[in-house]
């Protein structure tokens, strides 16, 4: 169990503004469409696909920070922010990372999910 | 306090920010629909009422900035109310969306208490610009309002060919006389029902109501194919209508009313007359000036419409007309010519 990767205050006020039970199952539909935008920053990285990358990036970074998964919003904005590297390389391994970083929030918030 | 009619539309390519929003507002006590990206909240703003839009930038397809242009371009669409949701990247994109017309911009992840405010202020300020259309619309025509909103104000006239009409009620002032005043009131209603309903028929527009009298447009403010023969076919409609009405009457044992109609084709000069704090839409010129002096001679020939020679031209033999000959009239140095429409008995 991590609940490192979740800033518990954000969490705990937007359950307090949506409600508990609504925020478990938006943190259900986050993990079910996270994996896809995950995929879709991967693919956009392979087809060197400028708008898309940042789309990808872009969205990841509004639901981490969302949930009060700052790191994971912080990894996602720093890709969305720079574009496409020069050296594909290096967003490879950013992606890598932000993968980690998800992996760890996702872990979290089922944990927030099931107390 | 929520408007719980006030009905909002969510634009968000990303689910979890669809959804969020959509409990947000919901739990306010607003109604929400959602859209997945901008061409499908056009469409939906096209075929169904919103009363605010929620609007996120980022999107595939259409993108909010695109939305933006498209609603300020649309008419029907430019005073809706936009809130832009997004946590788009730098100042500059920020500031164009308030160029293009956004009302508000709100960071995601979006404040709930923020959102409130922004929600709340945005519908005031659309329920006041409602009620500003409504109220031109009421005191003016729709055209004339579609105008004001199309062009802005401006005081002057542009040319423009037209048929005037003008239309008066024979012997008001001893009918007045005869009934209490509220019957009176009644009666006007019922006869400028009768009246918008035929002239706005025929695409003419009452311009103004004088007492008994009104004068009416076609072709002014808005072109109109045919203006003197739109005129003429909504006289003859009037007419019939006023018979039709004067039967009811005399079943209930009121007095019958009749009228008499005047009308000119010609060059007018169309705009708004008067100053910057209080004006008119109006046409002058010859044409306005004849076809009242018709209305007035409508009684003198003893008949329902009379029309000039401009108009009897334009008719090109659909309706039959009696030449009357030249006639002189009022502020004319020369006699003019004028016809009766047939079959246009004082109503």
């Amino acid at each position: 169990m991590d609940e490192s990767a979740i800033d518990k205050t954000v969490y705990a006020e937007l359950q307090d503004t949506a409600g508990a039970e609504f925020v478990a199952d938006l943190a259900d539909t986050f993990i079910e469409e996270a994996t896809g935008m995950l995929a879709e920053l991967r693919s956009a990285r392979t087809a060197n696909h400028a708008d898309r990358f940042r789309r990808a990036a872009h969205s990841l970074k509004t639901n981490g920070n969302t949930f009060g998964a700052m790191r994971l919003g912080a990894l996602a904005r720093d890709l969305e922010l720079k574009g496409l590297d020069a050296d594909p390389a290096r967003d490879e391994a950013a992606i890598a990372a932000l993968e980690v970083e998800y992996a760890r929030a996702a872990a979290a918030l089922k944990d927030l999910r099931d107390g | 306090m929520a408007d719980p009619a006030a009905r909002l539309l969510i634009v968000d390519d990303n689910k979890v920010n669809r959804l969020l929003l959509s409990r947000s507002v919901e739990l306010q006590g607003y109604r929400a629909a959602l859209a997945v990206n901008g061409r499908v909240a056009l469409e939906m703003l096209r075929s169904e009422p919103f009363d605010l839009l929620l609007l996120d930038i980022e999107m595939p397809e259409m993108d909010g900035f695109a939305v933006l242009e498209q609603l300020k371009a649309d008419p029907q669409l430019r005073d809706l109310p936009v809130i832009v949701t997004s946590s788009v990247e730098g100042l500059d994109n920020i500031v164009r969306c308030i160029g293009l017309g956004a009302e508000d911009y709100l960071p995601k992840p979006v404040n709930p208490v923020l959102l409130k405010a922004r929600i709340g202020a945005s519908l005031e300020k659309k329920r006041l610009r409602d009620q500003q259309k409504e109220l031109v619309r009421r005191f003016a025509t729709s055209e004339v309002a579609q105008d004001l909103q199309q062009s802005g104000f401006a005081l002057g006239g542009k040319r423009m060919h037209a048929s005037v009409m003008f239309s008066d009620i024979r012997g008001f002032t001893a009918l007045v006389e005869s009934q209490p005043p509220e019957e009176t009131i009644e009666l006007l209603n019922t006869y400028y029902t009768l009246m918008f309903d035929a002239i706005s028929g025929h695409g003419g527009v009452v311009n103004q109501m004088i007492g008994d009298g009104l004068m009416a447009l076609f072709g002014a403010p808005l072109p109109l194919d045919d203006c003197a023969g739109s005129a003429v076919a909504a006289a003859l409609e009037m007419i019939e209508l006023i018979e039709q009405f004067n039967l009811e009457r005399s079943a209930t044992r009121k007095p019958t009313i009749r009228i008499g109609i005047g009308i000119a084709t010609g060059e007018v000069v169309a705009g708004y007359t008067g100053t910057q704090q209080r004006a008119t839409y109006t046409c002058i010129g010859d044409t306005v000036n004849l076809a009242a002096r018709l209305e007035e001679h409508s009684k003198v020939a003893g008949r329902g419409v009379l029309i000039d020679a401009d108009t009897q031209r334009a008719l090109t033999d659909r309706v039959r007309t009696d030449a009357l000959g030249a006639v002189p009239l009022k502020g004319k140095t020369a006699a003019v010519e004028i016809f009766a429409v047939a079959n246009a008995r004082p109503a």
